[in-house]
């Protein structure tokens, strides 16, 4: 094993974290704020992350009178000497009781540091393997740990049990490391997934910041992944042949989702109670009922008979014909959507509902993904709780994932909508969340909260800063670490499924070696392989 | 010890625990400034560092006069005046540094008693300068020795020393950071020193 020797501890506490002393032949330019560092304790290992480097004399005197350090020897000799660089290490986790049993006994938290003198490395790809698993079905590799070549894993079984959240300004990476974990999770084999998929490039294809197409799931994991289209043109056009069309019929709809709409649609909440008083009114029909009214004298009429205001009936009723008009709406009949997406989870299957040209229209990803999300949840709270007596039913853990998230968990409605129930009732009926977003300050404090593991590349807000870090111990020394994330590619990962709070470079998505590690095969070698195969089974052919 | 006798230089006419004085067998050949030298018998000799050479009238009460004519070379005035060589001498004066020890053990620091007089003083070979450079601990000593110039000896000694080391530059460097660490309080002496030092 290649250990890089760093220094020594010469001080510090468990707050502060321990100061460890340069070699002389380390420089503190080698050493980034963010790297790992390993330190030998007399009977346990550390490992600990460089919060800090710090530049110190022996002598405050060198500071005013600087050797003359144009003489090159006389600068080799003092800097790393009289002059040397410290760093600042938040020791996280301890590793065994000694080198023999390491590993036997998994990393815990730190309660204490190391002794003084103990000598700091930095940390090697064991290590790593140590403290976040070894690639596996249940430990995806998601990157590397910066300036590292050791492959760093997410446990998948551990981050499927809660909601998760995506997090990170446009152009940052948020929909690569979005569709790399979605990728674990199908290898995870322990959840499914259900994608709302606003841009339609979690399904078929994607496009790089380069502008270069990259696979999407059905291309990568055909025969696990159905792929769900509400916009069957658009599908089409692109050369898809979708495997269900989603339509929505009237009876669908429920005022609870037009309560969702409210902000998107710009109506009053005396407009969106109105939908309430309207199913009263109507029952079940109650949106094509409503719609049907034609002129200002029905629509008076009803709004009389129902004690609601006239204009914000009026009002409510221009904004949902604009919704009746989508082209996934169907007046007619309600319609099979849920039960055929909640047949191909069932089989262990994984969707994708693309929005195609909807994408665009915020009002349709709402209205689709809660009146979905609603249904298919109320179906997993029936049969989770029926598995109480029959563990047999016990569904298939779910994972929704949602864009946008802040227009379905504001603060304003997370109370109230489907979302919000799932993040806040976490795994208790087999549905979590995964949620995409830009500005999570949108997001409710109590969601956010109950979030087990957040991944946030670049944010840039303060605001959005505070949100995703918030209950966080060492929020403070985190936050310099987000805040100095590159903008691309580098994630802050912590909660739940790590061990950690960790920064990585996220893992290559796109070249044809990524595809392959990731378990594509391209024709050729799937011939190969499917040769390997029958060879196994019935011996060398004759031939 | 017959190499021993080969770089004998001179003879101890003065001692202490702290350093000695050798009067040298010839005029004019001592070792040079910063040489380890060593006398005593073999199983407890002691080892110094010179410190200062020096060369002056053998009788305090006289001192030599110029007696050159004009045209003479240096060697002129000696070969016309043969007595001059009897008159003067050439001395060293040597920083203590370490002594040997029970079985054969190098200790760096100072003897519990001082080479008799009359001890033959000996140059050092260079397995043996390395042998003992190989920890500087003794620096300090050298440093704060009463001699004129004990940084220029410092300088002196390990230059020889880097040179019978197999990397001489990383030597100077693992010893300049020693003088770093004994001198952090004297930027300016460091810096002088260092440069004495500077390959």
């Amino acid at each position: 094993m290649n250990v890089h020797r760093l220094g020594m501890v010469v001080g510090g506490s468990l707050t502060e974290g321990v100061e460890v002393k340069l070699d002389p032949e380390a420089s503190v330019e080698d050493v980034r704020a963010g790297s790992f560092v390993s330190i030998q304790g007399e009977r346990m290992r550390f490992f600990g992350v460089v919060t800090d480097v710090v530049l110190d004399a022996t002598d405050r005197a060198l500071r005013s009178t600087p050797p003359d350090v144009s003489n090159p020897f006389i600068a080799r000799v003092v800097s790393g000497g009289a002059a040397y660089g410290a760093l600042k290490v938040e020791p996280m986790l301890t590793i065994g009781g000694g080198s023999a049993v390491l590993g036997v006994d998994g990393p815990s938290p730190a309660k204490t540091i190391p002794a003084h003198f103990s000598p700091a490395s930095a940390a090697t790809e064991a290590d790593i393997e140590t403290v976040f698993g070894e690639p596996s079905e249940r430990n995806f590799w998601i990157g590397n740990p910066m300036d590292m070549e050791a492959k760093l894993c997410i446990d998948v079984e551990e981050l499927v049990k809660r909601s998760n959240g995506v997090f990170g300004k446009t152009g940052s990476g948020k929909t690569f490391l979005t569709r790399l974990l979605l990728v674990g999770i199908v290898q995870g084999r322990k959840a499914s997934n259900l994608v709302f998929d606003m841009e339609s490039e979690y399904g078929w294809m994607g496009y790089s910041e380069g502008g270069s197409e990259v696979k999407g799931l059905k291309q990568l994991f055909t025969s696990q992944v159905a792929l769900f289209s509400l916009d069957e043109t658009s599908s089409k056009r692109r050369g898809i042949n979708p495997d269900y069309v989603v339509r929505i019929g009237y009876e669908e709809v429920e005022p609870e989702d037009v309560g969702m709409l409210r902000e998107t649609l710009g109506l009053s909440e005396v407009a969106a109670d109105a939908a309430f008083s309207l199913q009263r009114e109507y029952g079940k029909k109650w949106l094509g009922r409503f719609l049907a009214l034609s002129g200002r004298d029905e629509v008076g009429e009803t709004a009389a008979r129902m004690n609601v205001n006239q204009s914000a009936l009026i009002t409510l009723q221009n904004r949902l014909r604009r919704l009746a008009r989508l082209d996934f709406m169907d007046k007619s009949e309600s319609h099979d959507s849920v039960n055929r997406i909640i047949e191909y989870l069932d089989r262990g299957m994984h969707v994708v509902l693309e929005f195609g040209r909807h994408g665009s229209n915020l009002a349709a990803y709402i209205l689709v993904a809660n009146l979905l999300t609603r249904r298919i949840y109320g179906r997993y709270v029936d049969r989770k709780e029926r598995s109480l007596g029959d563990p047999a039913q016990e569904p298939r853990p779910l994972v929704i994932t949602i864009e946008e998230a802040h227009k379905f968990l504001t603060p304003s409605v997370a109370s109230q909508t489907t979302f919000g129930a799932i993040a806040r009732e976490m795994r208790k009926y087999n549905v979590t969340l995964l949620v995409v977003d830009q500005r999570p300050s949108g997001i409710d404090d109590e969601v956010m909260s109950q979030l087990g593991t957040k991944i946030t590349c670049l944010l840039d807000n303060d605001k959005d800063i505070d949100a995703v870090l918030t209950g966080v111990s060492g929020s403070r020394k985190l936050r310099t670490v987000l805040a100095r994330l590159e903008s691309k590619q580098q994630a802050l990962a912590f909660g739940h499924a790590l061990p950690m709070p960790v920064v990585f470079q996220t893992r290559d998505y796109g070249s044809a070696e990524s595809y392959r590690d990731l378990g594509w095969r391209n024709a050729v070698d799937l011939k190969a392989q499917v040769e390997d195969d029958l060879e196994d089974l019935f011996g060398p052919s004759a031939s | 010890m017959t190499m021993a006798e080969d770089a004998r230089v001179g003879e101890v006419v003065e001692a202490a625990t702290s350093g000695f004085v050798a009067q040298c067998s010839r005029l004019y050949e001592a070792p040079p400034l910063g040489a380890l030298v060593r006398c005593g018998p073999s199983a407890s000799a002691v080892y110094g560092v010179v410190a200062e050479v020096e060369t002056r009238s053998l009788d305090p009460g006289r001192r030599p006069m110029a007696v050159g004519r004009e045209g003479d070379t240096d060697d002129d005035v000696y070969r016309r005046n043969p007595q001059i060589s009897r008159l003067l001498s050439t001395e060293i004066t040597a920083v203590t540094v370490a002594h040997d020890g029970d079985g054969g053990r190098l200790l760096r620091y100072l003897p519990p008693s001082p080479p008799r007089i009359h001890a033959f003083v000996s140059l050092c070979s260079g397995g043996e300068l390395r042998r003992l450079s190989d920890s500087l601990d003794f620096l300090r000593g050298v440093l704060s020795a009463h001699v004129t110039s004990p940084d220029d000896v410092a300088a002196a000694f390990l230059r020889q020393a880097a040179a019978v080391h197999e990397d001489p530059e990383a030597f100077l460097v693992a010893a300049g950071r020693e003088l770093a660490a004994l001198l952090s309080s004297e930027i300016p002496r460091l810096n002088s020193l260092l440069k004495r030092l500077s390959p």
